[in-house]
């Protein structure tokens, strides 16, 4: 329960958007120098005929660059994305889509290790204790997430089991409506899954929601040793949140819901009041990545706190710079809290204008 | 609002996910339902050799007992709903403010589940065929000196259900007495009767323990499905063909149920038309064995024309009205999606004679409500579009065929009515393999005995006949 006062809440605020604001001016400055800028944005610029690097001063002024199309991520070069400042680093590319054509790219040196180490900062250390081993139950292959919990556990002191997982054949089989070979490749993640909990002494992991759910239909994961559960991947409903809490983990297994995709990095959960009743708040992680709620008509109307509106994010890291992206989720508007200060995100579901074309129980 | 829990295993449970039933003419919320997470029921069903234990430690005479009296309550009685409670009348009015169907059809639907546990003993026998219902206890059994056996397909039967009209639920209702426990997906706008028969037979000394009522999602309904032992499917075209290679579920789609003169009564088709307009526009062509499409020998314009006259008298009433022959949809974008299909296969030569008796389209605005009036429609041959198809509203085609065209023609039909007395006609439509029940006779495609199921046997779904020996004092 928070012991802010109105006033101290009001001035962190202001102190959020301060700060917002600057990092704001420093990313522009950073992707729009010729010097340090990746090759997409320099081009844009000089085609857009405005320099941002003299007429973006504050967060709002992002603005001006429309809603970013996320197609512009899809196939090569990569490089074009790799910002001149950091050419000399090892690069990472990482995957998101793709079960069906080109999936969208994103390239990475060190984002998804400073996502992940903030995120870590969220973590009770009594349920994910320093030094002990993880197990990734998630997918693999080009995926920033697999990468990503690995960092997790060693920033933490230990060491992750992962399992190999392809998302993507998931959903083709989900699309031919082959549910029942499905159901046996989660069996064959879940087997996975089993082995490395019985040969291991693992205490944390990282897991999708339905993977969690058929995960706690073979084992008691208490039983098992775990003691902390970061879940993640695909959509988590309030109900769900309840289920996993009160049935799937019991009361001393802490359950981490997240937010989170290849461009934003992760938005952590805001631990649960009653008065919540399970819903599911997130905040990002400002000021690397902002979310905002938008009107489904006028992208660029916010809408009131409690209002539901389309999950608008903006990405802001030397490594990546993603202004106004229109995410393909909707929830409702939350206000600021003292533990974050700035704008969440409540109950994130699929965007229900395109439900019936997105596929999304993938794993 | 009401507020109709989840049931588990007996065991309210209220979900923070929820799912509104709109009244039919104020489209107003007038339930909301907790929904289930496809995590939550497949949870559940781990545990469902717990309730067939249960249900194994009653003697299938004590079933039959508690359904009897399971019948008194359903028709009678003031049963839980939630946290509150519902006399008979007021689920009249429930199942009318979200089906949209007239009190006179809830009752008259009522009084069908009200009859079939009533006469659980009847149906139990008609379904199994023995001499004696003992054998379901023992599972064991000779019939005239052979022996025989059974044993229970699975630990419960996940059932999805649907929102059109109340009677298909005598269709699942006797898998109590078959001690079989049940796992139950109303649908999402008729959600007050299952609910009601649980709470008659829990009234009646059923344990509570044994029901499963998991208002859920498309995903949910699936895990049901795929979770339990034996199923069964109500549902459209679409969702029978997705689990039709399943068989551990009995599929109830569209019936096409089908009234067929030749010979003799095609000559005298006048006599039949009372039977014709009953089996058309009962429960206001809601049920699979409504009549969907007559086939004559005879001349099949006239009798479209005289169904027409006659089925073009019905209109919209108010809802308590004891006379009403139709129901409103509670989606009024739903009766013109329908209409306008129907519509748009109007060429080639068929016609809509009831709209034209009536001289206005099918759809009808009354008090606030949409309603599809029937439609006779006279197509120009077997090969019509339009010749055997099924929309849920009192809609019936009339087709004039060749004798030698019957019955192959007919295509699957959940129920034939053939009025005839051409012996080699009767022999062929015995020996066809598409035809789900069969009237020889002048008997309304509605009539239904149950003792002569239709559409699958449960006791067959349920149970599978083994080969058996025994040494005689091992059995007694």
């Amino acid at each position: 329960m928070s012991t802010a006062t109105p006033t101290d809440l009001f001035v962190k605020v202001q102190a959020s958007k301060e700060r917002l604001d600057a990092h704001v001016r420093e990313m522009v400055e950073w992707h729009f120098n010729p010097e340090t800028g990746c090759p997409f944005w320099l081009n844009w610029a000089q085609e857009a005929g405005w320099d941002p690097r003299k007429e973006v001063t504050s967060y709002a002024d992002l603005d001006k660059f429309g809603n970013f199309q996320d197609d512009e991520l899809r196939g090569g070069p990569v490089r074009r994305w790799v910002p001149k400042g950091l050419a000399h680093r090892p690069v990472y590319v990482f995957e998101t889509g793709g079960s069906t054509g080109v999936p969208k790219s994103r390239v990475q040196m060190d984002d998804f290790r400073i996502d992940y180490e903030n995120f870590s900062e969220t973590l009770p250390d009594e349920h994910f204790p320093k030094g002990s081993d993880w197990l990734m139950l998630g997918p693999s292959g080009p995926r920033r997430l697999r990468l990503a919990v690995e960092h997790l556990a060693q920033h933490r002191g230990g060491i992750a089991f992962s399992v190999d997982l392809d998302p993507r054949w998931v959903i083709k089989l989900i699309k031919r409506g082959q549910i029942q070979e499905a159901e046996l490749y989660k069996q064959h993640c879940i087997d996975q899954a089993l082995t490395i909990l019985r040969a291991h002494e693992v205490k944390c992991m990282f897991t999708t929601p339905k993977l969690l759910e058929a995960l706690c239909e073979k084992i008691n994961l208490e039983k098992a040793g775990i003691k902390g559960v970061f879940c993640g991947g695909t959509e988590m409903t309030p109900q769900f949140h309840r289920f996993a809490v009160e049935e799937l983990l019991g009361p001393n297994i802490y359950f981490a819901p997240t937010y989170g995709n290849t461009l934003m990095g992760l938005a952590t959960h805001k631990a649960p009041e009653p008065e919540d009743n399970w819903a599911i708040i997130y905040y990002p992680p400002v000021p690397r990545a902002v979310l905002e709620v938008v009107d489904f008509d006028d992208a660029t109307k916010i809408v009131g706190y409690g209002e539901t509106g389309r999950v608008r994010l903006t990405t802001l890291t030397k490594e990546t710079f993603i202004p106004r992206f229109l995410e393909r989720d909707e929830c409702e508007r939350e206000a600021p809290c003292d533990q974050y200060p700035w704008d969440g995100v409540r109950n994130v579901r699929p965007f229900s204008r395109f439900q019936k074309s997105v596929v999304e129980g993938v794993y | 609002m009401l507020h109709l829990p989840i049931l588990r295993y007996g065991k309210p449970y209220r979900s923070v996910d929820t799912a509104t039933a709109v009244h039919y003419r104020t489209r107003q919320p007038f339930v909301e339902a907790s929904q289930a997470n496809a995590g939550l029921i497949r949870r559940d069903l781990a545990r469902q050799h717990e309730a067939a234990a249960i249900l194994q430690g009653f003697t299938t005479r004590e079933l039959i007992a508690m359904a009897g009296k399971a019948s008194g309550y359903f028709l009678n009685d003031t049963l839980p709903l939630g946290d509150s409670a519902q006399s008979p009348q007021e689920f009249v009015e429930a199942v009318s403010a979200t089906t949209g169907l007239p009190w006179v059809m809830v009752r008259r639907n009522m009084a069908k589940i009200a009859g079939v546990l009533a006469s659980m003993e009847t149906v139990l026998m008609g379904l199994t065929r023995l001499p004696n219902l003992d054998m379901l206890d023992s599972g064991v059994g000779d019939i005239d000196g052979r022996a025989l056996s059974f044993f229970p397909r699975g630990d419960s039967m996940g059932v999805i259900l649907p929102s059109n009209s109340p009677g298909v639920h005598s269709l699942w209702a006797p898998a109590i007495a078959l001690k079989t426990p049940l796992i139950l997906k109303p649908g999402s706008s008729e959600l007050w009767t299952p609910y009601r028969i649980i709470q008659a037979y829990v009234k009646a000394g059923v344990p509570a323990e044994v029901f499963g009522y998991y208002p859920t999602s498309h995903a949910g309904g699936g895990e049901i499905l795929r979770g339990t032992g034996r199923g069964m499917l109500f549902g459209d075209v679409a969702a029978a063909k997705a689990w039709s290679g399943d068989p551990r579920i009995e599929i109830h789609g569209p019936g096409y149920s089908k009234i067929i003169l030749a010979d003799d009564g095609a000559a005298g088709w006048e006599k039949y038309l009372d039977l014709m307009v009953d089996s058309v526009s009962n429960n206001s062509g809601r049920s699979c064995v409504n009549c969907s499409s007559i086939w004559t020998t005879g001349d099949g314009r006239a009798l479209a024309e005289a169904l027409a006259e006659r089925l073009a008298r019905i209109k919209p009433t108010a809802e308590d009205d004891p006379n009403a022959a139709v129901a409103p949809l509670a989606n009024p974008d739903v009766a013109k999606r329908i209409s306008a299909m129907v519509d748009s296969e109007l060429d080639g030569g068929a016609e809509d004679l009831c709209a034209k008796v009536r001289g206005s389209g099918r759809v009808a605005e009354w008090d606030g409500c949409t309603y599809l009036l029937p439609s006779v429609i006279h197509v120009p041959s077997k090969e019509h579009s339009l010749a055997n198809r099924e929309f849920g509203y009192p809609h019936v085609s009339v087709v004039q065929v060749e004798p030698h065209d019957l019955p192959e023609c007919l295509g699957p039909t959940l129920v034939c009515t053939a009025l005839t007395n051409d012996k080699r006609l009767h022999q062929r439509l015995l020996a066809n393999p598409h035809i789900g029940r069969l009237n020889l006779g002048p008997i309304s495609t509605m009539k239904i005995s149950w003792d002569q199921p239709h559409e699958g046997n449960l006791f067959d779904h349920l149970y599978s006949r083994r080969a058996f020996q025994a040494v005689p004092e091992l059995v007694g």
